[in-house]
């Protein structure tokens, strides 16, 4: 395939949408709530660690407006898993749609549905519950603690692949590889660090919140529309809760407010779904800003040792990485983000000694799950400052110990083969590797040179420049499976059906470029329906960076089949062979110049004239590798020595994504995922009294930036050709947000010479670190 | 209910009757109402999703009552533009990719039709101040920074 001579592809064509959603068209769940749908509310959990002694509903049945109450004791009991991943999913079976034992301050207690917001409320207030109040567990370290209460003491929590899994120590999952020796190259390196890093709780924050709306159709099934990443795994999942058959479920995704993990969650689509059934009458539930905090999901914080060595040269001998994660109160994406910590990290460095230990404890905190960066942000935080730190022992250039050590096109790790999603992984050699390049353009934007040691910078502002490497994947190999379906309508415009899910991030747009590049026509010519489990093909859905690189694949594949299609149809019509004849610009020619037939003609022929058929085809792609996008990024911060004020001045993301199918949703993806991870690294932090229950569940005590907050941005998209992907597409969607936090506390030590191993770094933080310096 | 009361305000050049509730927000009543483009994303005030214009002030309302607006001049984002008369902020906004997710989108809107209502050539500074209400989870800003600074630029002429 030519490399460059695309006409859609690479170019910044209209996004498909934008235009509808800056009109404020009705595109959303909520916008489509019917007069006469109920209103649905849920009682939480005000303790970390109960058993329900009992539960009284009678007074909020009885209350007039209320029709529909669920709790433990009238639904079925079914051991589940909320990730919404494939099957059978690596998260262990240890939820149920209600329990007799809460977990957490924010678990799910009962459901009412009532016919306003008002009575729903006034009814989950009336429900009487007793509880006996357990012991909670509220840090790694108590979870680990011999003696320990047992979060998940019922019989049926399980794993259900052949995983390690023991509630009974709160493990929800472990994993791990060695290759080589990293202990016996400690022993005997000349440079060497043992350190431990902290990174911290946090919460997606898409605008829209959870929000799902369920309503039992004319033919008696069950529809439910809802915001999610994960349609097919969401009707699966809440199936299997309801203990409702798979083909009485119909899920909807109409338009997402953002998601970035979130909502790869089936979180509401089993009780919404439940009530609808009961009730007869629609339901809609939207999560509150204080429910979503505490009741959805958030990243699973991670304590980290990191182990490096290097030899005389300073070339890198050992690099060891032993992650303990805090799942909370469920296992949702325990195994795999953990195991991701080491997967999308170790492969970034050639050495020859490697040792990963990943575990995942559960707490009586709020929920893991999956977060953009999954396990890669976690890790990168601590390997990146810990690269920093042997540089600085080894009398290195930071930039310069990177570069010689990146991977490059070519070369493979042994990680690739060691650590798959709950299984083994897949071998792959790098195709496309940028990363070279990203560093010398962004150290070049940031003006790297200019850096100085921390310990000759003066006065009470002290400015500082850090930078980091990072890859991510493009899909779980092997693994992960989506679809497409294309057909010709008679004006020559095509409908492209998918089960990828457009979460914002643009990708019906990007995906509608690929059909028209692969066929010959213009993006606007295909209109994009995703995603509807009745009406288009399976996709695993929108997560681990797959959707442009695997999803994109099937869509070209479908596209060229239409091609095919169209040429046969045309030959037929100028009584030509087909090898004869040329596509462009939505029209067939042929070769010889005698004469064309436009898209237009070629379908009404195959509807209407002669030996008629529909043309369309359908297609589905597995990925077999997960090419790693590379960046390297560099952030300059000002530090005020007097306060422990710390200002990001400038952020440079330099990104090699293949091909950037649409360069301006590359950047945006990028862009969106650096101020993301700028304050997740800053001011975003879950706060906890002694008893488990968040303190700041609000966007006024948790911080995420706002206009007046974004720093000076660059953003460089490096091209490379992914011969793997389609076009030459690798991902771009998460791999931004892993940045952030290493570039900047790299950039707080070059500033003022305190290295903070505890994220976030706060003035108070940074401002402690001085004083030691001081004292 | 009998606490019923009604209200007459002007909703996108309109002027209407509304039966309110007591207590009632003027999103709630909006969204009852079928103009579902102003959003919900807090209840508190603090995401700016919800913001409508006022008498031309930006206006957050989630957390105004809706009998506050009785007499006074309300616009939605349904009465600012539409597929065959899209205003120039909605246009610079779709030109410059700043519209990834979309839900913030007409809060966003809305603030920056008050602010260059005020001022056609606002600064920077007023850019910065009249958005910094509307978060954003999906764009870093950027492309909004730079759909704003546009239509600023584009304004300026018109002026002169």
């Amino acid at each position: 395939m030519a490399k460059k001579n695309f006409k859609v592809v690479n170019q910044p064509v209209k996004k498909l949408d934008a235009l509808p959603l800056a009109l404020g068209k009705p595109l959303f769940v909520a916008d489509f709530k019917p007069a006469d749908a109920l209103y649905a509310k849920l009682l939480w959990s005000p303790h970390a660690h109960a058993i329900i002694k009992s539960i009284d509903i009678s007074a909020a049945e009885k209350m007039p407006g209320v029709h529909c109450v669920l709790y433990h004791g009238n639904v079925p009991r079914i051991a589940h898993t909320t990730a919404g991943q494939g099957f059978p999913e690596p998260s262990p079976y240890d939820t149920f749609m209600f329990d007799r034992k809460v977990r957490y301050v924010g678990d799910r207690v009962a459901a009412v549905a009532a016919e306003t917001p008002e009575i729903a409320e006034a009814a989950v207030k009336a429900i009487k519950v007793e509880y006996e109040r357990l012991e909670p567990v509220l840090s790694i370290e108590a979870a680990l603690k011999e003696g320990s209460p047992v979060i998940h003491d019922e019989p049926e929590a399980r794993a259900v692949i052949p995983v390690p899994y023991e509630p009974k120590k709160n493990i929800a999952a472990r994993v791990g590889m060695d290759v080589g020796n990293v202990e016996q190259a400690m022993a005997g390196a000349p440079y060497k660090l043992d350190n431990s890093y902290y990174i911290h709780m946090a919460q997606h924050c898409p605008i829209e919140p959870h929000v799902t709306m369920a309503h039992v159709n004319a033919e008696g099934r069950l529809v439910i529309r809802t915001s999610t990443q994960v349609p097919f795994h969401a009707r699966r999942i809440a199936a299997q809760t309801m203990d409702i058959p798979v083909q009485q479920v119909r899920v909807i995704k109409p338009r997402i407010g953002g998601g970035f993990g979130a909502k790869q969650e089936v979180l509401l689509e089993d009780v919404v779904g439940m009530l609808a059934w009961r009730s007869r009458r629609p339901v809609l539930l939207m999560y509150t800003r204080e429910e979503e905090f505490v009741s959805s999901r958030t990243r699973h914080p991670e304590r980290i040792r990191v182990r490096l060595a290097a030899d005389p040269e300073g070339t890198l001998t050992a690099v060891g990485l032993d992650c303990i994660s805090n799942t909370g109160a469920y296992g949702a994406h325990a195994l795999t983000v953990v195991c991701n910590s080491g997967s999308k990290v170790l492969p970034l460095y050639r050495a020859p000694n490697v040792h990963f230990t990943g575990t995942a404890v559960y707490t009586n905190l709020p929920v893991g799950g999956a977060y953009r960066g999954y396990g890669a942000t976690q890790a990168a935080f601590a390997v990146e400052s810990a690269v920093d730190e042997l540089a600085e022992q080894i009398g290195v250039d930071p930039l310069v110990l990177r570069s010689n050590h990146h991977i490059r096109s070519g070369e493979t790790s042994p990680v690739f083969a060691a650590l798959g999603e709950g299984k083994a992984g897949v071998e792959q050699a790098i195709g496309s590797c940028g990363l070279d390049k990203c560093i010398r353009l962004g150290a070049k934007a940031i003006g790297w040179k200019k850096r100085g040691d921390w310990r000759k910078k003066k006065g009470r502002y002290r400015r500082g420049i850090g930078m980091c490497c990072l890859m991510q994947g493009s899909s779980i190999p092997e693994i992960d499976m989506g679809a497409a379906s294309l057909k010709m309508n008679e004006d020559g415009s095509f409908n492209l059906l998918m089960g990828a899910t457009d979460l914002g991030t643009g990708s019906d747009t990007v995906l509608a470029q690929i059909a028209a590049e692969a066929i010959g026509t213009t993006s606007d010519k295909i209109l994009v329906y995703s995603s509807d489990t009745d009406m288009t093909p399976f996709d695993v859905g929108a997560y681990a960076s797959s959707t442009t690189y695997l999803t994109g694949n099937a869509v070209l594949d479908a596209g060229l089949k239409i091609k095919k299609q169209i040429l046969g149809v045309a030959a037929e019509m100028m009584e030509k062979k087909p090898a004869d004849l040329e596509i462009r610009d939505a029209q067939v020619f042929a070769r010889d110049g005698s004469g064309s037939v436009t898209f237009q003609d070629v379908a009404l022929h195959s509807l209407y004239a002669a030996n008629q058929f529909q043309i369309a085809a359908i297609s589905s792609h597995i990925s077999h590798k997960s090419p790693p996008p590379f960046a390297a990024h560099f952030a300059e911060v000002e530090v005020d020595t007097e306060t422990g004020l710390i200002r990001v001045v400038k952020y440079v993301a330099a990104t090699d994504c293949g091909t950037a199918i649409h360069p301006k949703l590359a950047e945006g993806q990028v862009e969106g995922a650096v101020m993301n991870g700028i304050c997740y690294a800053l001011t975003e932090q879950y706060l906890f009294n002694s008893a488990g229950r968040m303190l700041n569940d609000s966007f006024l005590h948790y911080k995420i930036y706002s206009m007046r907050d974004k720093p000076e941005m660059v953003t460089i998209l490096v091209p490379t050709y992914e011969k793997t992907g389609p076009f030459g597409a690798k991902s771009v969607s998460e791999i931004g947000i892993n940045g952030p936090c290493p570039a900047i506390a790299n950039a707080i030590y070059n500033a003022v010479g305190v290295r903070l191993r505890e994220a976030p770094f706060t003035p108070e933080k940074i401002w402690r670190g001085l004083q030691q310096h001081n004292a | 209910m009998s606490t019923t009361r009604t209200i007459t305000f002007t909703l996108n050049g309109k002027k209407r009757d509304f039966q309110i509730a007591p207590g009632e927000l003027l999103v709630k009543l909006l969204r009852r109402s079928g103009l579902t483009g102003t959003k919900e994303g807090c209840d508190e005030g603090t995401c700016g999703a919800c913001t409508v214009n006022v008498d031309g002030r930006a206006v957050l309302s989630c957390i105004m009552p809706a009998f506050l607006a009785h007499g006074r001049n309300v616009v939605t984002i349904e009465g600012v533009g539409d597929f065959d008369r899209v205003h120039p902020i909605q246009q610079a906004l779709v030109d410059a990719g700043a519209v990834q997710c979309g839900y913030c989108t007409p809060g966003l809107v809305m603030s920056a039709k008050a602010m260059f209502e005020e001022n056609p050539a606002a600064s920077d500074e007023d850019i910065r101040v009249h958005t910094d209400g509307n978060l954003c989870r999906c764009t870093g800003y950027e492309k909004i920074w730079t759909a704003l600074r546009n239509v600023r630029d584009a304004n300026k002429p018109a002026q002169a």
